[in-house]
């Protein structure tokens, strides 16, 4: 029987022992992507990633629109985490533009980017415990993070969509109790953030699947150019924030967090560790912070940057974005190219899955903090 | 009536008519409490399919959490196989390599199906409208129910949306 | 905001007349000059030029990593330029490889961050950039090194047969693989060496010229 399918999709022939499995793109264990699994029996044999599913060409839309305009949609990517795939954008512009930044603005900035790194932590943490089945863990991360939506909506108006940061500081300032309502809702989260170790991170269950599954050695993470927590558990120390400090992070008292196991639950456990960190960075930036001041300042209309390039990088939820932008004296970027955690972890995928049970497949997945939207760009 | 067309020699030809007849009046007497009584099932058991293709996912995701909590209405968790939905939430942009997956998928759902266009994206292409990789809006691929507007829509929109769609299913024939 | 002294206005004037005679006839104002500075000045914008030319001090630490590369290569590379955390050098595909292995070896750089490409039509090239970064040694770990080469482009793409094509990295650094198959479906490049070089992003049925080179135009621009 010959079946005219769409292009690009097959029906592969199956031999006596190897199956492939399409997992993805409509399966609640793969997201906006395909993996193209071959099994022998319960284990994994190789997988092959097919991304691309979202591929918008937000690269190509960026020439052709100035400083400005391009705000909104180079945010798109990673909506509930949207204060940092701005960040190095609006650090490049400033170094094109050779713009300061008053220094209210620049905490304000690094308490934005903190939240949401704390919303997407939670996101993630809520679809990880949902993949392994665990639906209390899906409830309250999802539900802890609307606590931090409501703080950012405060302050932007909007709810994931803040395009809070601009080239030149913030779009407002602060509401007036912000201040109160922030360390109030901190020292409630840190709270909840124990009960989550105890009901997750300390389930039997959790360890026995996540445990010694997808173990990535330290060298191997450092010849594949992982990034964010996934080279973190895996035993090297890198953090944007701490090596190449932006704005005020180095005024902020905070560590890095390393683990060295390298495996599933190792790089679970990364992004729930620093969520504590966050809330370090949050209290100490409210500390520090000017009271009063300029949050943001003014460009000139349609502005040109230089004939020059500069390629800026920050910490985001999931490892090192950065941005290369070339002007040439046009108020639009000639190029911009985005470089993102996402797309550079995808490389670990074929890696990690080999030799695995099927079963794992979604905690490895998972585990490896990929969010398809902003690998595709 | 009846009497007409029973004394008309063509005997077979009428006795059809005849039965046609009845029928319609059966449907239309029976027909519109049975209707409500299949209708009244299907709109507290929605199920939609988990095909995530865009960023709107987030607030669809946002929309089972504690605070919003759309299964209160109805609209039941995304989860399961696709045989078993009936519901295809479109969560946002469509890209041409995800258009033809998009109607296999909807193509493989039992009947009745109901489509929601979530976001701009799914609606007419929004930001995206002048890239090269997406399609503006998926009404040339889909027959749309409700049209859910937002980039992205905040999870009470979407819950408006599933009730708007209820209150649709509600008014349809039942088929 | 910093409105200025008149001294501020009267520099900005003269550089903003230089850009416009040099570049852009169609914006020359229907406002005077007298009108532009007060509509500058109600609205409380900012009236310093586009980009203030800075001096900054050349970096030692980087200096010495570009020297290091220049005494091993000679005239074999160009060094574009040494800032604060970031040197960018210039070579041609050719030498791509040894100069990559000498990076790896001697500098100590051990992964790409990222391989960009940027379609230059006017003088018929695409630079292909790899933006290298370093974990294991301590004191790189704020710097990014930027590796460029240039490889010819041909107006009517034939991506795979033509003759824009480099040598591929990937033996070098492992982590380049994913980043040149996007780049060689976004710009046509081809890396010879690459053993899976597949499309990554784009439709399976993409017929078109490759998307992020100039003479692609998106809709209705």
């Amino acid at each position: 029987m010959t079946t005219q399918l769409p292009p690009g999709m097959h029906l592969e022939t199956v031999d006596d022992k190897i199956m492939t499995l399409n997992v993805g793109p409509q399966h609640p264990g793969s997201g906006h992507m395909r993996l193209i699994i071959k099994v022998d029996g319960d284990y994994i044999v190789s997988c092959d990633p097919d991304p691309g599913y979202v591929h918008r060409g937000e690269e190509k839309m960026a020439e052709y629109r100035n400083y400005i305009q391009n705000i909104p949609h180079l945010e798109r990517p990673v909506i509930h985490d949207s204060s940092n795939i701005l960040y190095p954008y609006c650090l490049g512009v400033e170094e094109l533009l050779g713009i300061e930044v008053p220094e209210r603005a620049k905490y304000i900035r690094v308490i934005a980017a903190e939240l949401n790194r704390c919303i997407y932590i939670l996101y993630w943490l809520a679809i990880y415990g949902i993949f392994l089945g665990h639906s209390t863990m899906f409830m309250w991360p999802a539900g802890d993070r609307e606590l931090f939506i409501d703080l950012l909506e405060a302050m932007s108006g909007a709810r994931v969509t803040h395009a809070y940061l601009v080239p030149g500081g913030v779009r407002n300032d602060l509401p007036s109790n912000f201040e109160e309502r922030c360390l109030r809702q901190v020292e409630y989260f840190e709270k909840r953030l124990k009960e989550y170790e105890a009901i997750f991170y300390q389930n039997p269950l959790l360890k026995a699947r996540t445990e010694g599954s997808g173990i990535l050695s330290r060298t191997d993470a450092i010849r594949l150019g992982t990034t964010g927590s996934v080279l973190r558990a895996s035993g090297v120390d890198f953090d944007v924030r701490k090596k190449e400090p932006y704005d005020v992070y180095e005024n902020l008292d905070f560590q890095t967090i390393v683990m060295k196991e390298g495996d599933s639950y190792a790089r679970s456990r990364v992004p729930y560790l620093e969520m504590f960190e966050s809330c370090r960075i949050i209290r100490d930036a409210l500390k520090k912070m000017p009271k009063s001041g300029s949050v943001r300042t003014k460009l000139k209309p349609n502005p040109k940057g230089g004939n020059d390039e500069v390629y800026r990088r920050v910490e985001s939820g999931r490892g090192a974005i950065g941005y290369y932008i070339v002007s040439n004296n046009r108020p639009e970027p000639y190029r911009v190219k985005i470089s993102v955690g996402s797309f550079r972890n995808l490389i670990c995928m074929p890696y990690l899955l080999k030799g695995e049970k099927l079963g794992n497949m979604p905690a490895v997945y998972w585990g490896l903090n990929y969010w398809p939207v902003e690998a595709d760009r | 009536m009846i009497k007409e067309l029973l004394n008309q020699d063509t005997a077979p030809h009428a006795t059809n008519v005849l039965v046609g007849k009845l029928g319609d009046i059966l449907i239309r007497a029976v027909g519109k409490p049975f209707d409500m009584a299949i209708n009244w099932g299907r709109i507290y058991s929605l199920w939609p399919v988990h095909l995530e293709t865009a960023c709107c996912s987030v607030e669809f995701g946002a929309a089972s959490s504690p605070r919003y909590d759309v299964e209160r209405f109805g609209i039941i968790e995304a989860f399961g196989s696709l045989r078993q939905c009936d519901l295809i939430v479109v969560m946002g942009t469509i890209t041409r390599k995800m258009a033809p997956r998009l109607r296999m998928v909807y193509d493989q759902m039992p009947d009745p199906k109901y489509v929601i266009a979530m976001g701009a994206c799914a609606i007419t292409g929004g930001l995206y409208f002048d890239s090269y990789n997406v399609l503006p809006g998926i009404d040339g691929i889909l027959p749309v129910d409700v049209y859910v507007p937002g980039c992205p829509p905040r999870p009470e929109t979407l819950i408006q949306g599933a009730m708007l769609l209820q209150e649709k299913i509600k008014r349809t024939k039942a088929k | 905001m910093s409105s200025g002294t008149e001294k501020d206005i009267e520099v900005k004037d003269t550089t903003e007349e230089h850009s416009d005679n040099s570049e852009n006839t169609a914006k020359s104002d229907s406002m005077s000059k007298g009108e532009a500075k007060k509509f500058y000045e109600e609205k409380g914008l900012d009236l310093s030029p586009d980009v203030p030319v800075k001096p900054k001090p050349v970096p030692i630490f980087e200096k010495s990593l570009a020297d290091k590369i220049s005494s091993k290569f000679g005239d074999k590379i160009r060094v574009d330029y040494v800032r604060a955390d970031r040197i960018r050098v210039t070579t041609k595909r050719e030498d791509i490889v040894d100069v990559a292995k000498f990076i790896r070896d001697e500098l100590k750089y051990d992964h790409a961050e990222s391989v960009s490409g940027v379609d230059y039509p006017d003088s018929s090239e695409i630079e292909v950039i790899y933006h290298l970064g370093s974990y294991t040694d301590e004191k790189l770990g704020r710097q990014i090194f930027a590796l460029a080469t240039r490889v010819p482009r041909e107006d009517i793409p034939n991506p795979g047969s033509d003759t824009t094509r480099t040598p591929s990295l990937r033996d070098v650094f492992y982590s380049v693989e994913f980043h040149e198959r996007e780049c060689f479906e976004m710009f046509g490049v081809y890396f010879e060496g690459h053993p899976d070089m597949r499309r990554l992003l784009l439709p399976e049925d993409w017929a078109d010229i490759p998307p992020f080179r100039k003479d692609f135009k998106i809709k209705g621009r």
